[in-house]
């Protein structure tokens, strides 16, 4: 593409018609601009209500902007005639696993996708069991999804997805309804997606540790993007994430602190190694 | 003084079945009143198996649990009685929202304890209060609220029942941050207020931190430990070890400790950090200058 | 628990009929049960015993698996029997009392009677102890896709099917954790008045229906995204394959049915 983004939005705003009345519909989006480069990694981080759920479910065409544009690997969203390229092109997980997957087996969940574009056998069979292998599931292909834990379900989901062979994934809180244990799983997951298979991945989340992992961080409020840049220049913004609502990391915090506190110390600290070093070189000197 | 304990507690399900498995494993436990716990383990350690003892929604196999020193089981046709003392609040409570109106659903518990009229009307107020639900909202449909609000709604049903203790299972999963304060913060006020007993499962260590004077560890069906928080934190190595996360600043300060910069003490919330090493530091300097 | 209950019937194995072609074992089993209801004698009957035993015996079901699936209709069958035994009045009366009458062919009807259901239950317990439930929704939508020209909505009834077995669990549990929350609320379930558990039944299909309903919707996006639209031009992961097996059986079971019909003919 000309630009270099795979997703570009412009101006993008939404509303959802209140029922009978179109006037009394809150505009979610607020004119959102976001461009986002083949290959990268970048998490939507804000609030229940920011409006990072509204704006993930425009990239694969499942709300459509009252305004604005969004066009995701050259395929304008709002046209429908190149929707199922557009949702193949750009797959979507979930917050809840139980709620997306449709079958009671494993690899046939899997092969969900691949099914419904009309993928022939040979070809559905090798890239379910690639896509299996690629999220660590593979000997749990014939199990029943009920037998799962959290993470393993999101995994599943993932693979449905992977198995598309889609240039973007966006996730939508995939973390929200699992352990830590979970959360770990899937984490490493979509990270190894995007170093092996070059996919792009938008991580909508409200887990500050998640968006740290990830190279940039768009944070959203009240239906705009507010901050966008990497996790050290955003979380050193430490007094604008508390007032959005936000977390930033417990070591960022404490660097803050002792910066604002008049010592040479950067808030951009995120690591506990960086933020170990910084403390011994305060009393070392 | 002890209000809860129990007394080689043990569950184990699907006896005789190859699924059969040891989901608390002699447990002995004595929590005192008043005390403000903290419950960690991860999935499958136990304890959610645990806790639905402590109402006597699971009676173990063997071992007791003890409310006020006396057996919850001594009585079979009490152990409603039993529920209404130690109240329980399921993970995402707010899917068992089910009547009409908010003051209705938090009506529901105390009702069924036979109260009169105006007693329930009462408790529905004050730990609507408590819990920060807005008096208007009381004759409004639950299903109509926000996330964080129907969870309050939730957690307010149990609370009404005025519980001697109260359990409260990972009640801020998936909620934001924002959410996540609001809610402990109402439980630390409803805490105070009362002097009750609360029990809080969760796998925020960073939260467990910040509130609980004492953390029950529960590691593949035993108890790992039960002790204050900061010597609970004393023990970070071994936590980490069990495959549970200790809070970031607990791990910078024990990694400075590795590295040869004591400071003596247990870190465990931002809060505590800033200030001790702003202290530790102005020492240094004042120890420069004298 | 409830969580501990199983769907459908399905009884693990890797027998030589767990192995056959689902679409062949549901038309053998409507050939069986044909079987059984033609030729209404006796003889008919051992045949269709003796198939019946070997195919059980094939299986390697243990016995008390078909002893279990007999078991909830036997009130049904006693009951059927006796009347049976009552209201016939033809042939030698062995045994009366006032206006009750025992007579030869009542016992001939109501043990030929109980024979034969007892037959077509095991029979067709065959079906459902090897074959995942899964797997026969499919073939059940294979054998009915001709339906598809006159608009039937034989992919649509499949596809409703499977998705209500993937969610028979997930339901399950739910229920399971909305009993012991409202039961921390003090709920009863299984004590008190009538009007107080009726009132508390609502405790649990109320949060119940809220949720299914939800799930619906978000599982009908998530299908969607992965660009689910219905069943045209659909190819599947699952192949239902024949082998020279399922002719084989189909040939057995056909020449039993014939045998039955040359008995019928013969005894009479």
């Amino acid at each position: 593409m000309m630009s270099g983004n795979i997703i570009e939005i412009t101006g993008l705003h939404f509303s959802y018609k209140a029922e009978g009345d179109d006037k009394a519909a809150a505009e979610v989006l607020k004119g959102v601009d976001l461009s986002i480069k083949e290959g990268e990694m970048i998490a939507v981080l804000g609030h229940n209500g920011s409006g990072k759920s509204t704006l993930a479910k425009h990239i694969n065409g499942i709300l459509t902007a009252t305004e604005g544009k969004v066009i995701v690997d050259g395929i304008d969203a709002s046209d429908e005639s190149r929707l199922f390229e557009l949702r193949q092109h750009a797959g979507m997980v979930f917050q809840n696993p139980d709620n997306q997957i449709v079958s009671s087996i494993v690899e046939e969940d899997v092969a969900f996708a691949l099914e419904n574009l009309g993928v022939p056998y040979e070809e559905m069979r090798r890239r379910v069991d690639d896509a299996l292998k690629a999220v660590g599931m593979y000997e749990y292909r014939l199990h029943s999804p009920s037998q799962l834990s959290g993470g393993q379900k999101q995994r599943v989901a993932i693979a449905g997805i992977i198995a598309m062979r889609p240039r973007i994934i966006v996730l939508d809180e995939p973390t929200a309804m699992l352990d830590p244990q979970g959360r770990r799983e899937v984490m490493s997951t979509i990270k190894r997606m995007n170093r092996e298979q070059g996919i792009t991945i938008v991580l909508i989340t409200h887990y500050m540790d998640e968006a740290a992992q990830c190279g940039r961080i768009a944070v959203m409020d009240k239906g705009r993007i507010i901050l966008d840049d990497t996790p050290e220049k955003v979380f050193s913004q430490v007094e604008i994430m508390k007032k959005v609502g936000l977390d930033v990391p417990q070591v960022t915090e404490l660097a803050w602190e002792l910066s604002r506190a008049g010592y040479d110390i950067s808030p951009e600290t995120i690591s506990e190694e960086e933020c170990v070093k910084a403390i011994l070189k305060l009393f070392a000197e | 003084m002890a209000i809860l304990q129990t007394e080689e507690l043990t569950y184990t399900y699907s006896i005789g079945t190859p699924f059969e498995k040891t989901a608390v494993d002699h447990v002995d436990l004595s929590i005192n009143e008043g005390e403000m716990v903290g419950v960690m383990g991860h999935t499958g350690s136990g304890k959610s198996t645990l806790i639905q003892h402590f109402n006597g929604l699971l009676k173990g196999t063997s071992g007791r649990v003890l409310l006020d020193g006396k057996d919850i089981w001594a009585d079979k046709e009490k152990i409603r009685d039993v529920r209404f003392q130690v109240g329980l609040v399921f993970q995402y409570p707010e899917y068992q929202i089910f009547e009409e109106t908010v003051f209705k659903d938090i009506a529901f518990g105390p009702k069924n304890m036979g109260l009169d009229d105006e007693e329930i009307k009462r408790r529905v107020y004050d730990t609507a209060h408590d819990i920060g639900l807005r008096e208007e909202l009381m004759e409004r449909s639950p299903f109509e609220l926000s996330g964080g609000q129907k969870r309050r709604v939730a957690i307010a049903g149990v609370m009404a029942m005025e519980p001697k203790v109260l359990i409260l299972d990972e009640p801020t999963a998936g909620l934001d941050p924002a959410g996540r304060d609001k809610i402990l913060g109402h439980i630390k006020a409803y805490h105070e207020r009362t002097k009750n007993t609360i029990l809080i499962v969760s796998h925020s260590m960073e939260d467990i931190a910040e509130f609980a004077d004492k953390i029950l560890v529960m590691n593949k069906g035993k108890l790992f430990c039960y002790d204050e928080t900061k010597k609970v934190f004393a023990r970070s190595k071994e936590i980490t070890k069990i495959g549970l996360d200790v809070p970031q600043v607990t791990k910078v300060f024990s990694e400075l400790r590795d590295r040869g910069l004591d400071f003596g003490k247990e870190v465990y919330t931002v809060g505590y950090a800033k200030e001790l090493l702003l202290k530790k530091l102005r020492e240094k300097e004042n120890g420069r200058i004298a | 628990m409830l969580k501990d209950i199983t769907i459908g019937q399905f009884f693990p194995g890797d027998s030589i009929i767990h192995r056959l072609d689902p679409r062949f074992k549901i038309v053998i089993t409507l050939i069986f049960i044909i079987m059984l209801f033609t030729g209404g004698t006796f003889l008919c009957l051992a045949v269709g015993a003796v198939y019946t035993l070997m195919a059980v015996l094939l299986s390697g079901i243990p016995m008390k698996m078909f002893a279990k699936s007999v078991k909830p209709i036997m009130p049904f069958l006693v009951i059927t029997a006796v009347i049976n035994l009552l209201l016939m009045n033809s042939g030698d009366v062995l045994w009366s009392w006032k206006f009750i009458k025992i007579t030869h062919d009542g016992i001939n009807t109501s043990v030929f009677m109980i024979i034969r259901i007892v037959l077509l239950i095991v029979g067709s317990s065959i079906l459902t102890y090897t074959t995942t439930p899964i797997t026969l929704t499919d073939a059940i939508e294979h054998l009915l896709s001709p339906l598809k020209r006159l608009k039937f909505p034989v992919h649509e009834l499949a596809m409703m099917m499977s998705i209500a077995l993937r969610f028979i669990p997930t339901l399950i549990e739910e229920t399971d954790k909305i009993i012991s929350a409202q039961k921390a609320r003090g709920a009863e379930f299984d004590t008190g008045s009538f009007m107080n558990r009726a009132r508390n039944m609502i405790s649990i299909l109320v949060p119940l229906f809220i949720s299914s309903f939800r799930r619906a919707d978000e599982l009908a996006t998530a299908m969607e995204c992965r660009c689910y639209h219905g069943g045209e031009g659909r190819t599947r992961l699952r192949q239902l394959k024949s082998a020279p097996r399922d002719y084989i059986a189909l040939f057995i079971t056909i020449l039993f049915f014939a045998l039955v019909i040359a008995l019928g003919h013969i005894c009479k």
